[in-house]
């Protein structure tokens, strides 16, 4: 595969960079008018610069790579890592999703943050939040991809506990963080059984391109190597993309402020974990294990968030598991083999859920910090092009024919059935049912029915400036086109994504091709008459008869309660992780810290100021008595040389 | 008089006595002044063995050695009796016990 060197992609990622550094010296001098210069100006240059280089590599033949050496970094035995950047068709993609959507996001922060006056602060974080996303993607070795790794798991950490005076909001900081540390363990652990493999092969390298051409030869050697490697890393994936069981941290990450959130599920770190599996594609598809467990992880994840999603008041909330269930899609894509179609889903879901997070922020922003869905609705006459905005977003997201996810999700799911694996699918159609649901619920009762909110907010209630509602537009318009560029059964220009990708990707050996017309339209129906009637659920019971919803809640009180409460897995957590943690932190706190080691430390020092108080008598301080002392030493020394001498 | 046929056990035997009794002072004897004393007749002890023991060997370096003695200890009164000085005029007593202030 031809490579062509090139200096550019190296200030893809220093420009947000600079950004931070003036960032943090205007936050350092109170200087917030820079700063809203520079935040959202360092993504949008990177924007163009990301947009130059992929129009570079799309004019190369397919399957070609830009390379950019900027120096070796570690040289430790038998280990050497390069810092070097590389675009092939795959970053290219993500590049431009983390870029784009990133400088609309900021954008729109402008006017999120408008009254805040740490915004200083806040871009500081949101640009190396992006370098750190783009550092991840641009890596051409695992080592310096885990960089960028770890870099967006620190810059959640800050970015959630931005208002760090609330305590809740920093508990949802750490949780983001120990939940991610999990995973980053199990990656790291991941990384080095695959170097140590690796090394054996003579290919002492964690280079991505060498991993993936020496995967068969690993598998090869060692066939269980392959999977465990697998396994570790899909439990770091687990941790980025908010999976089975590594969810629990991103439906708490709203406490940030709501680009953040956008910023984490549309545009960064949730599809860390779904990226490196797809960089790593050649791995995965030599151990059909790992990809099984893959698939049900995402089916699983999808079902049960989708279900929690259902119930939830939180605006924001019922955005954030459905982030959750939207890359269980993806992670189902992946483990189904579909490699390309979740990346797909990972594009159409970046445009749709930053719009819905975006829309969500402007009813925020605009109801002064209500997000609950029992104290809005009927927002539709005050906010029309918020209103409008989430409504596409819904549609999308829902897979009404025509919009982004319609595609997307269709073809994870067909690629899904047409695999065999006929369980996840099941789940996966369910849930986008209840996708449909949950979002039109949401949509109606924040925009529609009679406003429930407080009347003082509701008067003074107005539409979004500019410098919001115009990123809620572009984004609306990624939305309803983006799932174009992948057509399902050679319509047009066909799946065009998927052409684009295909240098890049593996294909599962054994794989079904294109299944019959009349499968695929049949699948088609089926998901498009699943997200219909969920709509049309939503419409029944919200909208004509809005007594439904109550009556079904009583009567079955117990599942009602279930997954209002979210399974209870937070206090299942709580009750078998954190507190035996707990008990086990403060039985080393009390017993092995504080009566053994200081009880040590503290016995010697006594033992040591007990003897001393004796022999300190000895100083009477009387020259006398010193005096005295000599003689008799001397007398001592004198007499015990002449006894030896007499021969005593 | 010769003393050409004086057996060493004779200075030796003074030198001990002076000593001891320089010693004992300088142990048991409350008064600064007379400790200082004490410490001359200690050191004159030693010179006198000095003597005999160089005298007894034929050896000069024993009444060399005197003269260094004599030096030191007449630099030692005069500083010691300055440091008497200033300690009577602060403390109004030349009570040994009462200098005590390194006490443990």
């Amino acid at each position: 595969m031809p490579e062509v060197q090139t200096d550019i992609l190296r200030w893809i990622v220093l420009l947000p960079l600079a950004g931070v550094v003036l960032n943090v010296a205007a936050a350092v001098t109170d200087r917030g008018k820079l700063a809203r210069l520079i935040g959202p100006a360092s993504i949008l240059s990177a924007f163009v610069l990301a947009v130059i280089a992929v129009a570079q590599l799309a004019a190369l033949p397919s399957g070609a790579a830009l390379v950019d050496d900027v120096y070796r970094w570690i040289d430790a035995g038998k280990l050497s890592v390069d810092l070097t950047f590389r675009v092939d068709a795959l970053t290219a993609m993500m590049l431009l999703i983390i870029t784009g959507i990133g400088s609309l996001i900021h954008i729109y922060s402008l006017g999120y943050m408008d009254h805040e006056n740490d915004v200083a602060r806040f871009f500081a974080y949101m640009n190396l939040f992006v370098a750190s996303m783009l550092v991840l993607v641009l890596a051409d070795s695992l080592v310096l991809l885990f960089v960028g790794w770890e870099g967006v798991g620190a810059c959640s950490y800050l970015l959630i506990g931005f208002w760090y005076t609330e305590p809740a909001n920093v508990d949802a900081g750490q949780k983001a963080m120990i939940a991610n540390r999990l995973g980053d363990a199990a990656f790291l652990i991941g990384m080095f059984v695959l170097f140590w493999g690796m090394a054996d092969l003579g290919l002492p390298s964690l280079k991505i391109g060498v991993i993936n051409i020496a995967a068969p030869l690993l598998a090869a050697q060692s066939p269980w190597l392959p999977t465990l490697v697998c396994l570790l890393l899909l439990v770091g994936a687990t941790g980025k993309s908010a999976q089975i069981p590594l969810y629990i941290w991103l439906p708490d990450a709203m406490a940030g402020p709501t680009p953040v959130s956008a910023l984490i599920h549309a545009a960064t770190m949730v599809t860390a974990g779904v990226y490196m599996m797809a960089r790593l594609s050649f791995l995965y598809v030599q151990t059909p294990v790992a990809l099984e467990i893959v698939a049900l992880i995402g089916a699983a994840t999808c079902f049960f968030a989708a279900t929690i999603a259902l119930v939830q008041d939180d605006l924001k909330k019922v955005l954030a598991y459905s982030t959750v269930s939207q890359i269980g899609y993806m992670v189902l894509g992946i483990g189904v083999g579909a490699f390309s179609a979740g990346l797909f889903h990972l594009l159409t879901h970046a445009f749709f859920k930053a719009l819905l997070f975006l829309a969500a922020g402007a009813v925020m922003h605009a109801m002064h910090g209500e997000i609950r869905m029992s104290k809005l609705g009927g927002l539709a006459k005050k906010m029309p092009i918020t209103s409008k905005a989430f409504f596409i977003g819904s549609l999308a997201i829902a897979g009404v024919p025509g919009l982004s996810a319609f595609f997307s999700k269709d073809m994870v799911l067909e690629a899904a059935f047409v695999g065999g694996h006929h369980l996840a699918w099941l789940l996966a159609l369910v849930a986008a049912g209840f996708t449909a649901f949950y979002i039109f619920r949401s949509y109606f009762l924040t925009f529609h029915t009679e406003e429930r909110g407080d009347p003082e907010k509701m008067a003074h209630l107005h539409e979004m400036p500019a410098v919001m509602t115009v990123p809620l537009m572009i984004l609306a318009l990624g939305a309803i086109g983006i799932g174009w560029l992948g057509l399902p059964g050679g319509l047009l220009w066909g799946d065009a994504l998927g052409g684009w990708l295909a240098p890049v990707l593996a294909k599962v050996p054994g794989h079904h091709g294109h299944p019959s017309t009349a499968t695929m339209l049949g699948l088609m129906g089926i998901t498009t008459a699943m997200a219909l009637s969920g709509i049309g659920v939503a419409w029944l019971f919200y909208i004509r008869s809005p007594e439904l919803p109550d009556r079904l809640a009583s009567r079955c009180a117990g599942l009602h309660r279930t997954l209002l409460n979210k399974y209870w897995i937070d206090e299942i957590y709580d009750a078998l992780v954190v507190r035996p943690y707990a008990a086990w932190s403060r039985f080393a706190w009390r017993v092995i810290d504080s009566t053994i080691i200081d009880g040590t430390i503290n016995g010697l020092a006594t033992s040591v100021s007990f003897s001393a108080a004796l022999w300190r008598r000895l100083q009477s301080g009387d020259v006398q008595h010193y005096a005295l002392a000599t003689l008799a030493g001397a007398a001592l020394l004198v007499g015990g040389a002449w006894a030896l001498a007499a021969g005593f | 008089m010769d003393l050409a046929g004086l057996p060493p056990e004779y200075p030796l035997g003074l030198a001990a006595a002076l000593f001891a009794i320089g010693a004992f002072g300088v142990v048991f004897r409350r008064s600064v002044i007379v400790v200082l004393m004490c410490i001359e007749l200690m050191l004159n002890a030693v010179n006198i063995t000095f003597v005999a023991f160089g005298r007894e060997l034929g050896d000069m370096a024993g009444q060399v050695m005197v003269f260094f003695v004599m030096t030191v200890a007449a630099a030692e009164v005069a500083v010691g009796l300055a440091i008497l000085l200033v300690a009577f005029s602060r403390r109004k007593t030349l009570d040994g016990d009462e200098f005590a202030s390194l006490r443990g």
